[in-house]
């Protein structure tokens, strides 16, 4: 049975031109796949197809063997559970404690009146604690989350996907808000994350060098269409080069949003 | 990341509108100036003079007695609880009216088509609440709060009440109607988090929506509290209670001086409950 199967899967915003245009894909539970391409090619659209935040134009979607396109209500909630997101902006709620964001990994299968009451006095402090020390900032548990740095709060979304504990982790740009020098470790913290667990991971990656390096499968995403779908060595220079032709190189478009202190972390 | 597209910004830029608002503004100025029967002149005219002498002089010195000023006092009183009362009300009919009056609430779903799959007649019933919510709030708002008190005044007569309901009403409106601009103004990314991780939409209300509003929903309240400090004396002249209704006594008798007294009493007051918002705020 595929963790995730897509058959001619198509979103458009409006009617002159799909951002995802007839994808077919098929992925295995616990494989771990990385997806480049130039940004405004539909690689977030996909992503946000895969958690079930959007809904197909067209085309079919199958989770674990269910066809999940035309669900909505509490049985689309119990399958969005299963599916765990890292975004690119971190998409934090900035006014409410560290501990409440990650403890609202977990909403999905928490009954509304005890989460309502955790919001006035936290529930599951060893929970929240355990997820943070995975990722090394433990002692933020009580700090306002916009008091963080853009790469603590990476972190806290991290922490957030831990305390769900999803089938899958989808990860949109992880990386492209923090500090270089420090990608490879948060990519390879979520490497690490599958391994052990045995969770699917897909992760869009900026970065050519990262996806190359550490995932034994990459798809190349254009224009709303998959052009390639390889492991690392049979993808050439020529392949890339087509990718991104046509398009800005990929330093200039990295959102200079890097507030992150040069303190190292995740050794 | 990517959002629905927007309408192309070059597109909406390009149209007369601004030329026609700034003809209509300028034809609007002239012809009222005109017929208001603007004339400055009037001060400097020795009758017009004399009468703005006659009052200004009269104004001081203030009254300070010790028996006018002890008369205040349950006027005073009654122009805060006034206000209080007046502004929960209109948080109490703000509030629900304004979620309803929320687009993303009532007709889109909390986020996304993902939502929104329904049968049409549901999409229907989901339209008109928020369409009527709308109407409701405009009504309330619409109508001065002056308007509503004499209306008030009729009904159940004399006194702070009819104060009471014309501001919770007339204040309502106009809560309702900024609390759901602000509900919309939220940024939806964290939202769309919370929707992916299974979150109910009362879960996705407390944790993502209201810390967001918060700050804005508390200081433009308490604004709206001052306003209504300032109201209630108003109210007071079509018989509604409160300091308005010693303004109107003293000025029918021609003592401009107790009017000044009053008017010193009201800009304190309106100064501390400013102070005091100032005070909530910085701790938010």
């Amino acid at each position: 049975m595929h963790q995730y199967r897509l058959e001619k899967i198509a979103k458009a915003f409006d009617r002159h031109q799909a951002a995802v245009d007839g994808i077919d894909l098929e992925i295995e539970r616990a494989e771990r796949v990385a997806f480049i391409g130039p940004s405004g090619g539909g690689k977030t659209t996909l992503f946000r197809l895969l958690n079930c935040t959007l809904k197909p134009t067209s085309g079919k979607l199958w989770i674990n063997g269910d066809e999940v396109s035309d669900l909505h209500g509490r049985r689309l909630r119990t399958v969005r559970r299963k599916i765990g997101t890292i975004y690119q902006q971190h998409n934090l709620v900035p006014r409410l404690r560290v501990i409440h964001n990650v403890l609202s990994g977990q909403l999905g299968r928490w009954s509304t009146l005890p989460s309502l009451v955790s919001l006035l006095r936290p529930q599951g402090v060893e929970l929240a604690c355990k997820a943070l020390r995975q990722v090394g900032i433990e002692e933020k548990i009580f700090s306002r989350t916009d008091e963080l740095s853009g790469g603590q709060q990476q972190r806290v979304a991290i922490a957030r996907v831990l305390m769900q504990d999803p089938e899958v982790i989808l990860a949109d740009e992880p990386v492209s808000s923090v500090d270089p020098s420090l990608a490879s470790a948060i990519v390879k913290l979520l490497i690490d994350i599958s391994h052990d667990t045995g969770k699917t991971l897909l992760v869009n990656l900026h970065s050519v060098d990262l996806a190359l390096a550490y995932f034994p499968r990459v798809i190349g995403v254009k224009n709303g269409v998959t052009l390639f779908d390889l492991s690392p060595p049979q993808i050439t220079d020529d392949l890339l080069e087509d990718l991104y032709s046509g398009h800005l190189p990929e330093k200039e478009e990295e959102k200079l949003t890097d507030e992150e202190s040069r303190t190292p972390f995740l050794q | 990341m990517k959002s629905p597209a927007l309408p192309s910004y070059s597109s909406a830029r390009r149209t007369v509108f601004p030329y026609l608002f700034t003809l209509f503004f300028l034809l609007a100025l002239i012809d009222s100036w005109r017929r208001v029967g603007v004339d400055l002149f009037i001060f400097f005219e020795p009758l017009g003079r004399e009468h703005l002498l006659k009052f200004l002089t009269g104004m001081f010195p203030p009254a300070y007695s010790y028996d006018f000023l002890s008369l205040m006092v349950r006027p005073a009183l009654e122009t805060i609880q006034i206000s209080v009362m007046g502004t929960l009300i209109a948080i109490a009919i703000g509030f629900p009216l304004g979620i309803l009056a929320t687009r993303n609430f009532s007709v889109a779903g909390v986020l996304n088509d993902a939502d929104t799959t329904g049968s049409p007649a549901r999409l229907v019933t989901r339209f008109s609440i928020y369409a009527l919510a709308r109407a409701i709030l405009s009504l309330f708002r619409s109508i001065p709060e002056f308007v509503w008190a004499f209306m008030f005044v009729r009904a159940v007569g004399l006194g702070p009440f009819p104060g009471v309901l014309a501001i919770g009403i007339a204040y309502g409106g106009m809560l309702g109607k900024v609390y759901s601009e602000i509900f919309e103004s939220v940024n939806p990314r964290p939202l769309e988090a919370l929707q992916s991780t299974g979150a109910n939409k009362l879960q996705i209300f407390f944790y993502g929506w209201f810390p967001q509003v918060l700050p804005n929903f508390v200081s433009y309240t308490l604004y709206r509290w001052e306003c209504a400090v300032r109201a209630s004396a108003i109210l007071g002249l079509v018989g509604a209670g409160g300091l308005g209704q010693q303004i109107e006594i003293s000025m029918r008798m021609f003592n401009f001086n107790e009017v000044l007294t009053i008017l010193i009493i009201l800009f304190f007051m309106v100064a501390a409950v400013d102070t005091i918002s100032a005070k909530v705020r910085a701790i938010l």
